[in-house]
């Protein structure tokens, strides 16, 4: 068994998940990165994607909408804006978040826009990753 | 002298109303229970994200480019006052008491020649500011439809909020809310939210990979900060509501019996004097004989 670290997924509405993980996959706003045990300390933001935790009980993943993601060698704390487990991430649900983020690109500012459209490009490519 | 029906009508209707508060009570002390455990649950995101920004804006914070949400926008002369209150009455002294410390903050801003903007969210606070502070108010956020306050809700307000800051129509913004202390004490708060002040939270930030850089990420969480804090109010003042409505309503349950037991007292006074009257008119009558 590989070393772990502790993995916490909380929401502002409560707590999602809180298990000792070997990795997780995080989609960071600059990319995905991988924190196992001993990475390095760090805090990024997240873009729309797919959170994979791979622990003892096998492999879960969380569909989150942006938020951040605190790392240090020991634990890895991801505060999602919005974060939903990849079983309850219908097509329904999805959609609901894409007609969310499309509409803020339309109403977003000029140079806002690149931004919010970047956002609604990341969510298709998270739902085209969970296979709807 | 009320008479003998009035009293017996009397005491019918204060034992309904006995009822209703009993009743109300008791819904309020379940409501209180889920809010709790909701204002529960939100806590350890609401720390997270303090302890983040704190860290952040420290290091940031004295920069030339420091965001306008964290170093404000260089004056104080319009000030924003967001009045949290319920949508219902019947919770004691719970919207009087938000509202008090609003208006008095709202005169102290006034007299030293500020202006003032409120936005009220509830219509309780509405309806008591409106008479001598109505002509400040900019807008009004409507929850009566909402059942149970989601996080959806505080990202809505927290929206408007950053939407007038952008178009510069205040420099200062801070919301009013009860903190829930226990079911007898909420304590009413006014809380800053921007510029965003942060209690104590100057320590080791300098030993993150901030990815991408410190700005950008704390440019990113301000105006999340704001929606987490607006959400942790409207939880707070959730509790605080269920709270003093069953405090509220203990006490009117209790003065309800203690009035039935008056009530019935006289009743049964006045049903014995007429008693004893009668009785007196048919001695005197047969003595008369």
């Amino acid at each position: 068994m590989a070393n772990t670290l502790q993995f916490d997924l909380v929401s502002p509405e409560r707590r999602l998940a809180s298990v000792a993980a070997t990795e997780v996959q995080i989609p960071g706003a600059d990319g995905d990165m991988t924190a196992m045990e001993g990475h390095a300390a760090t805090i990024t933001t997240l873009r729309p994607g797919v959170l994979r935790v791979t622990s003892a009980e096998g492999v879960k993943s969380y569909a989150v909408t942006g938020g951040f993601a605190e790392i240090n060698a020991t634990s890895v704390s991801v505060l999602a804006e919005k974060a939903v487990p990849s079983e309850e991430a219908t097509g329904t649900v999805l959609d609901d978040i894409l007609a969310e983020a499309r509409e803020l690109a339309a109403a977003a500012l000029p140079e806002d826009r690149d931004m919010a459209e970047k956002a609604v490009n990341d969510i298709l490519a998270m739902k085209a990753g969970l296979g709807h | 002298m009320p008479s003998l029906k009035d009293l017996k009508n009397r005491i019918g209707s204060v034992k309904n109303t006995r009822k209703i508060t009993k009743a109300m009570q008791m819904v309020a002390a379940a409501k209180l229970r889920r809010a709790q455990d909701s204002a529960e649950a939100a806590r350890p995101y609401a720390e997270r994200m303090n302890a983040v920004m704190g860290g952040l804006a420290a290091s940031v914070g004295n920069s030339e480019g420091a965001p306008r949400l964290l170093a404000g926008t260089g004056s104080d002369k319009v000030h924003l006052l967001v009045v949290m209150t319920a949508e219902r009455g019947l919770c004691g002294g719970f919207n009087s008491s938000i509202v008090r410390l609003a208006r008095v903050r709202a005169n102290e801003l006034l007299l030293a020649g500020k202006t003032v903007k409120i936005l009220t969210v509830g219509k309780k606070g509405r309806e008591q500011l409106r008479r001598d502070l109505g002509n400040h108010f900019v807008g009004h956020v409507d929850l009566s439809e909402v059942k149970r306050i989601g996080y959806a809700n505080a990202q809505a307000i927290a929206k408007d909020i950053l939407a007038r800051f952008d178009a510069g129509e205040f420099d200062v913004a801070t919301l009013f809310y009860n903190r829930f202390q226990s079911v007898i004490s909420q304590i009413p708060t006014a809380q800053q939210v921007i510029p965003a002040v942060f209690e104590g939270g100057a320590e080791a930030s300098a030993l993150y990979d901030y990815e991408p850089s410190e700005e950008a990420i704390l440019a990113d969480l301000l105006p999340r900060g704001v929606a987490t804090q607006v959400f942790a109010a409207l939880l707070e003042n959730g509790a605080s509501e269920q709270g003093a409505r069953m405090s509220a309503m203990d006490n009117a349950t209790r003065n309800a019996g203690d009035m039935i037991n008056k009530l019935t007292i006289q009743y049964n006074r006045s049903r014995q004097a007429a008693i004893t009257k009668e009785l007196i008119e048919i001695i005197s009558g047969a003595e008369a004989l």
